[in-house]
């Protein structure tokens, strides 16, 4: 306990003194997740609509490909993107893995799930309230999208915040495509795995403050659109 | 953007008489509407009238083109079916607001009826206060109390020849009652025809014109509402009336 103790005291001394090391893998760390959950969002919010919207053949399995790929384990993500990015796979020759772009790949794939799933929830349950009045008013297809989509945007958001949560508390995919190298694509998380390996708490804990208030600021943020929505929403 | 994604369209010539004929809608090999056939008039206001499970919600649906029935006919005046929306109005027992402004979710109305965006200002502040909701433009639509919810703020705003209420006043206290029945009166008075469905016979009293009363699916009387109270012509009329049918 005393450990941990000192290991918290001088992982204080580390943030308070502006570690450059230690702000470098923070920086890349906020870089690599908002760049996947904006990349999710790009393709899980239409996506998500569309499936709320729109009838198609092969619906209902694709609804439930995107359900289930809400717990996609990151390892095997990982594992995937490698042999996608690796020299002898077929994106080879791009020369990707063990970079960040390799990174937001993989983070890319584990948050869109979240982002589709969550996004057609939120629009299928505002289209079952809204679907009679719309239909009244005499609102064309295309043009209830926007109305149901405007309507959603509290949850849209928070949508998008569940998944910058898992992509910033992530480790297994980026360790495998990113290799941990230092500054390189060394992040929170995985700087965490590989200084408790060394047995150097204070780094390890002093990441894991910075992860815990990143994580704390996320579902802030999510409280307040939601008190947000039921203030403008009624 | 919803203006953008609606074009105008043509305004609807006359929507009435309407002529109903052997209207059936079933489900779940029950018969929920059986073999209706009755006119509606212009400028009228009509009472569907009945206890509950009787088919009035269902019946306003299927008018109004939000259930298609199973088997009859319905001939409009106006036979153009977008026209015929766009002069129609519903108000839903449960009313269905938006998750935005009071505004918002009139401009909503007014944009999908076409209306161009620089008279959608206008057309809510004058709605808003027809129906005494003078500068609530800008509060959340659902934050509105029952009551304020049902002053069919829309139908001022839409302006429909023909307004569809499902039991308007379901949920409300005498207070709102009466002011929703004032409104109705209002409309009613500047040629809009109201449809309304009730099981309030006090209330079907102090609106209709016309009565149509259904019992189990079937329209067992219609005409004048003075002739019905007067002298209903089904033994099940009756018994609704003399407070012995469940309202």
């Amino acid at each position: 306990m005393g450990e941990i103790g000192e290991a918290a005291a001088t992982a204080l001394r580390l943030l308070w003194s502006a570690d450059p090391e230690l702000f470098a893998i923070v920086a890349l760390s906020l870089e690599v997740s908002l760049t996947a959950t904006a990349l999710a969002a790009a393709i899980g919010l239409p996506l998500g609509a569309l499936l709320a919207l729109a009838r198609f053949p092969g619906r209902g399995a694709l609804v439930l490909l995107v359900d289930a790929g809400m717990g996609l384990p990151p390892v095997v993500v990982g594992l995937l993107v490698y042999l996608l990015l690796s020299r002898a796979g077929p994106l080879g020759e791009f020369g990707l893995l063990f970079t960040p772009t390799a990174m937001v790949i993989a983070q890319t794939i584990l948050v869109t799930p979240i982002v589709a799933a969550l996004a057609r929830r939120a629009v299928a349950d505002l289209l079952e309230d809204y679907h009679e009045h719309l239909t009244s008013l005499g609102l064309r297809p295309l043009a209830a999208v926007p109305v149901l989509l405007f309507d959603a945007r509290y949850r849209l958001a928070t949508a998008c915040l569940a998944g910058f949560g898992r992509a910033a508390a992530e480790v297994g995919a980026i360790l495998i495509v990113g290799g941990n190298i230092r500054e390189h694509t060394r992040t929170m998380t995985t700087a965490i795995a590989l200084e408790t390996s060394k047995g150097a708490l204070e780094q390890a804990l002093a990441l894991g403050f910075v992860l815990i208030l990143v994580v704390l600021a996320v579902n802030l943020a999510a409280a307040g659109l939601s008190t947000m929505a039921r203030r403008i929403e009624g | 953007m919803i203006g953008r994604l609606t074009a105008a369209r043509a305004e609807p010539g006359p929507l009435l008489p309407l002529e109903v004929e052997g209207l059936v809608v079933e489900a779940g090999g029950r018969r929920l509407l059986d073999g209706l056939a009755f006119t509606l008039r212009p400028e009228r206001c009509t009472v569907i009238l009945g206890p509950n499970g009787a088919g009035k919600s269902l019946l306003l649906r299927v008018l109004h083109g939000l259930v298609p029935p199973d088997r009859g006919t319905l001939r409009w005046a106006e036979p153009d079916p977008d026209r015929r929306r766009l002069a129609q109005a519903f108000v839903f027992q449960k009313p269905v607001l938006l998750r935005r402004s009071v505004r918002g979710d009139l401009a909503v109305a007014l944009a999908a009826r076409g209306v161009p965006r620089r008279e959608r200002r206008a057309r809510i502040a004058e709605a808003l206060a027809l129906v005494g909701l003078e500068g609530f433009e800008r509060r959340a639509a659902r934050s509105l109390s029952g009551g304020e919810q049902q002053r069919l703020a829309r139908a001022w705003a839409l302006r429909p020849q023909l307004l569809f209420l499902d039991e308007p006043t379901a949920s409300l206290d005498p207070a709102a009652t009466r002011m929703v029945e004032a409104i109705v009166r209002d409309l009613a008075a500047r040629g809009v025809t109201i449809v309304a469905s009730t099981h309030d016979l006090g209330q079907a009293r102090r609106l209709a014109q016309d009565i149509l009363f259904l019992h189990a699916g079937r329209l067992l009387d219609r005409g004048p509402a003075e002739a019905f109270f007067e002298r209903p012509a089904s033994p099940e009329a009756r018994a609704f009336l003399a407070g012995e049918l469940p309202a």
